[in-house]
């Protein structure tokens, strides 16, 4: 639905963004993380060319964006809702007001814009706050706002630049929990991009990491935890640094699926007489299944436990020695 | 020296002071409507301009834009800068191809407004800088054109403080017509001039003062009342804060 190409772009002497590509599918949510300063902003904000990019193309529902004329631009972004981490709304107008400007401007007849604004306000829960003006809403709210605003003319695409980033960690869960909705209810295609691992955690189905202006790593959450390495499925599930102990093996079992509910703990001590210590554990739910990784500290060098690894991976289970 | 004791006296300054608030009222309207009319597009024409503002490219050329920016800038400082009373004489040439005479109060209305046009257009500017820059970036998200983005995000977000600006230039359009006396443009300084200091009658003097006070007190209040109105919808800069309390 999203395709970005081999897209550049450079300010000044600095490469915000080299050479990224990107595939978002229909319907997906996929979340860009990366620290501050990695080029996210830059990144998402070339989809809807508010940032032209030097080199690359752009497409979204197979129109590629970076061929268009200034006018089928703007024809273009009125099927691409963006909501920004500081609302951006109007003060001047009211709720409604705000969530009618992309209809005005698209030409939509006031009776039709007044259906529609109440409609899409009743969708994100604003429909009694329709008449207050932004600045006597709370930031929850105002992002509600914006998301409506984005979504009044039925978009088939939203870009979220850091929507939450401004929030209380409550009200982040309530707008993550309504862009899920949304998409399921509308099929939206959404792409977001966030500094907080946990935005991607509770609401993104796919995930890529964002360094120094490149993707470093990407693909389906689901497929993530499973990769070894994977720096994204690590930073899913925060163990901590190890700190090993002479004549012992860490490793990090990682369940997700059906492989969540075995008894490894019990096994390894059972069948391979190990006195296994735990060394921290998280549990999550990832793209809307059970996902896991356990760091156990196992008595004797790697070598010495190689045959319990070898029979813990036979069971179709993820496990890394990490010291 | 007129005597406050004659007869009729009362009556008279009455009179004068009626016409003259009449002619201060015309010139002074008359001169706010071209300015606005005149200074709000220049204005925004002033920022959009600026490299990076939404006309920064006219016709896809960035370098038009460049000049143009350059020379309203140049015009808007000229204007301001020069005295407005060698600024009314300079004019009479400009001032007879609109109204076909520089005399009268009509004639004075060219000179106010070309001082005054400046004057506002700055004060736009400053206004609409102060919009923020994301408001403009959402209306583009949703597909807005230059003109979408000047009508309903750019003007309207700006409102209070450019309401606060025009109360400011009202006050000054007001201080420039008691010049224009000297074009026989009459008003209510040509009456201080006239028999005030001339003929050195204090009653006229204090007479004018209070009226022009009455008047300026007025505007005033009107603008802060509106401004109030548009600001309550919304946050209010600091910049349009301050400018709240009379006075600013």
């Amino acid at each position: 639905m999203i395709s970005i190409d081999h897209v550049s772009k450079t300010f000044g002497d600095v490469r915000a963004i080299d050479d990224v590509s990107l595939q978002v599918g229909r319907g997906e949510i996929f979340g860009v993380v990366g620290q501050s300063g990695a080029g996210k902003s830059t990144l998402i904000r070339t989809v809807n060319l508010l940032e032209r990019p030097d080199a690359g193309t752009v497409s979204v529902d197979g129109v590629e964006l970076t061929a268009l004329p200034a006018a089928g631009l703007r024809e273009a972004r009125r099927g691409i809702g963006m909501v920004f981490q500081h609302f951006n709304l109007l003060s001047s107008r009211t709720v409604r007001g705000n969530v009618e400007l992309g209809l005005e401007i698209a030409g939509v007849p006031t009776r039709d814009r007044v259906r529609r604004s109440g409609e899409i306000l009743e969708l994100v829960g604003l429909g009694h706050r329709a008449d207050a003006y932004p600045s006597q809403l709370s930031g929850g709210q105002k992002q509600r706002v914006g998301i409506a605003r984005a979504l009044a003319s039925q978009p088939k695409v939203l870009l979220s630049d850091e929507a939450t980033s401004a929030l209380d960690p409550e009200t982040t869960r309530s707008i993550l929990e309504l862009i899920r909705s949304i998409r399921d209810e509308l099929g939206l295609t959404v792409l977001l991009i966030t500094h907080e691992m946990d935005v991607v955690k509770t609401v993104c189905d796919s995930a890529a990491l964002l360094e120094s202006g490149r993707i470093v790593e990407s693909g389906r959450l689901v497929d993530l935890i499973s990769t070894p390495g994977s720096r994204l499925a690590r930073d899913l599930f925060p163990l901590g640094p190890v700190q090993p102990r002479p004549g012992t093996t860490v490793i990090d079992i990682t369940f997700s699926g059906g492989t969540a509910d075995r008894p490894v703990i019990a096994q390894l001590a059972r069948v391979h007489g190990l006195d296994v210590s735990i060394l921290g554990a998280a549990i999550e739910t990832i793209a809307g299944s059970q996902a896991g990784r356990t760091r156990l500290e196992l008595p004797g060098s790697a070598a010495a436990n190689e045959a319990a690894i070898a029979d813990l991976r036979g069971q179709n289970l993820l496990v890394e020695v990490v010291a | 020296m007129i005597d406050v004791n004659a007869p009729g006296f009362w009556e008279s300054l009455l009179q004068v002071l009626l016409v003259g608030t009449g002619q201060t009222l015309y010139m002074v309207g008359v001169s706010l409507v071209v300015t606005i009319v005149v200074g709000l597009p220049l204005g925004v024409v002033l920022v959009g301009t600026e490299p990076g503002g939404i006309l920064a490219a006219p016709l896809g050329s960035r370098a038009l834009g460049r000049v143009i920016n350059r020379t309203l800038d140049f015009v808007v400082n000229l204007g301001r800068s020069v005295p407005f009373i060698i600024l009314m004489v300079a004019i009479i040439p400009f001032t007879r191809l609109v109204v076909g005479t520089f005399i009268g109060s009509t004639a004075a209305i060219v000179p106010l407004s070309v001082v005054a046009i400046p004057f506002f257009a700055r004060m736009v500017e400053i206004a609409i800088k102060e919009v923020d820059g994301g408001l403009v970036e959402a209306a583009d998200s949703l597909g807005a054109t230059r003109w979408h983005v000047v009508s309903k995000v750019l003007v309207p977000e700006a409102m209070p403080a450019m309401i606060l600006g025009l109360s400011t230039t009202v006050t000054s359009i007001i201080n420039f017509s008691a010049m224009v006396g000297t074009v026989a443009g009459g008003g209510l300084g040509d009456v201080a001039i006239r028999y005030g200091y001339q003929r050195y009658s204090v009653v006229h003097m204090v007479a004018v003062i209070i009226v022009i006070f009455a008047i300026v007190m007025a505007l005033q209040a009107v603008a802060t009342l509106l401004a109030r109105r548009f600001a309550r919808r919304g946050t209010v800069s600091r910049r349009s804060q301050s400018l709240l309390t009379p006075g600013g």
